[in-house]
């Protein structure tokens, strides 16, 4: 059986292509067959942040189009050999993404046994992030605990449960998990920034994780190396336990709490 | 500002102010989503025949589409101005 999850949030910038990253190389690492896609087609990234952008020779649309075969596409991570990433195209024509092609894309990576897609939607609601979110069993709603990425969040659910296969299919609803990024506590506690609680009530899913705001983040995608593999990272180990809870493990949540002032900050402030 | 306005301003929850909209804005926009993209030219369409007869409120006209089962019911309301009011346009 093959899982197809979307990485999605509606909103730019909060962190879809970082989590679509870091998840699929925590899966693999657990030995789980995985492919990662870039659905932004026109403004392929992943690659940058997986770290294999010199080794894109064909894409996503080439695929599509019969200009090669998926296997030729699919490029094999080199820290993990069950892990193979999908680079999107360049082309400016946004047309180039179809439905059909998209599901015979889909159904050979399920004929080659991968155990896992994740597709990385591009911002927004359009066809790409459409198509992203189209043959999905499962969606990671990545949100920023701020007022705008909420409401396209709420926005996108709403598209998840109508404009889906599942959905149109009567399947039932694609299932949904709310992934917090840019988390931070200490704002929190001060009352500058809505916490988990705050979100998961007004959008009323599941949390599946929250990944605290990180150094470690930056750092990674400047390295191409998936914030996952950061150690010294919370933000990695944050994607670990999402990782673990995407498995149907249950690990409560870390790093949400505010870290302790000592006296010294206390006084001067900080 | 005064010394003692110094002391009592405390940092405001922005917070709670966030979730406060998001909490209105989000159960509006959920109550229009699924319902048909047609309704807010249908509301309007039927806002201007019931005006060559009823000078009505541009609120007065109330249109909702109800899921009850396997079908959808259109529900149209159309509050009539008080007697007295009331002067049928020419």
């Amino acid at each position: 059986m093959t899982e197809i999850i979307v990485v999605t949030s509606g909103k730019g910038g909060v962190g879809k292509t970082t989590t679509s990253a870091s998840l699929s190389v925590g899966l693999a690492k657990r030995g789980k067959k995985v492919a990662v896609i870039d659905f932004d087609v026109g403004l392929r990234n992943l690659d940058l942040i997986m770290g294999c952008e010199r080794r894109v020779v064909y894409d996503f649309v080439n695929v599509i189009h019969g200009e090669c075969t998926l296997k030729q596409a699919l490029i094999k991570d080199k820290r993990y050999d069950t892990l193979f990433v999908l680079a999107a195209s360049q082309t400016r024509d946004k047309d180039a993404l179809t439905k059909e092609g998209v599901e015979t894309v889909l159904n050979g990576l399920r004929e080659d046994g991968f155990d896992f897609v994740i597709c990385d939607s591009p911002a927004g609601i359009e066809k790409g992030a459409a198509l992203a979110m189209y043959f999905a069993d499962q969606a990671v709603v990545v949100v920023n605990p701020e007022v705008s990425s909420v409401r396209d969040s709420d926005r996108i659910l709403g598209l998840l449960s109508s404009k889906t296969r599942k959905a149109e299919l009567g399947e039932g609803a694609v299932s949904q998990h709310l992934l917090l990024t840019r988390y931070n506590p200490n704002r929190v506690e001060s009352g500058d920034m809505m916490s988990v609680k705050d979100v998961q009530e007004i959008l009323g899913i599941e949390v599946i994780g929250v990944i605290p705001e990180s150094e470690g983040v930056l750092a990674a995608s400047n390295a191409g190396v998936p914030v996952i593999l950061d150690e010294s990272s919370n933000a990695g180990h944050a994607y670990e336990d999402a990782v673990a809870r995407l498995l149907g493990e249950s690990r409560p949540l870390r790093f949400i709490d505010a870290t302790k002032k000592g006296l010294f900050a206390r006084i001067f402030g900080s | 500002m005064g010394i003692l306005d110094f002391f009592k301003a405390r940092p405001k929850n922005t917070a709670n102010v966030a979730k406060e909209r998001l909490r209105i804005i989000v159960a509006q926009e959920r109550a229009q989503r699924g319902s048909p993209d047609y309704l807010p030219t249908l509301r309007r369409e039927l806002l201007e025949v019931i005006k060559k007869y009823v000078n009505v409120d541009p609120d007065a006209v109330l249109i909702n589409v109800e899921r009850d089962g396997d079908h959808e019911v259109l529900e149209l309301s159309v509050a009539l101005p008080e007697k007295g009011t009331a002067s049928g346009a020419d």
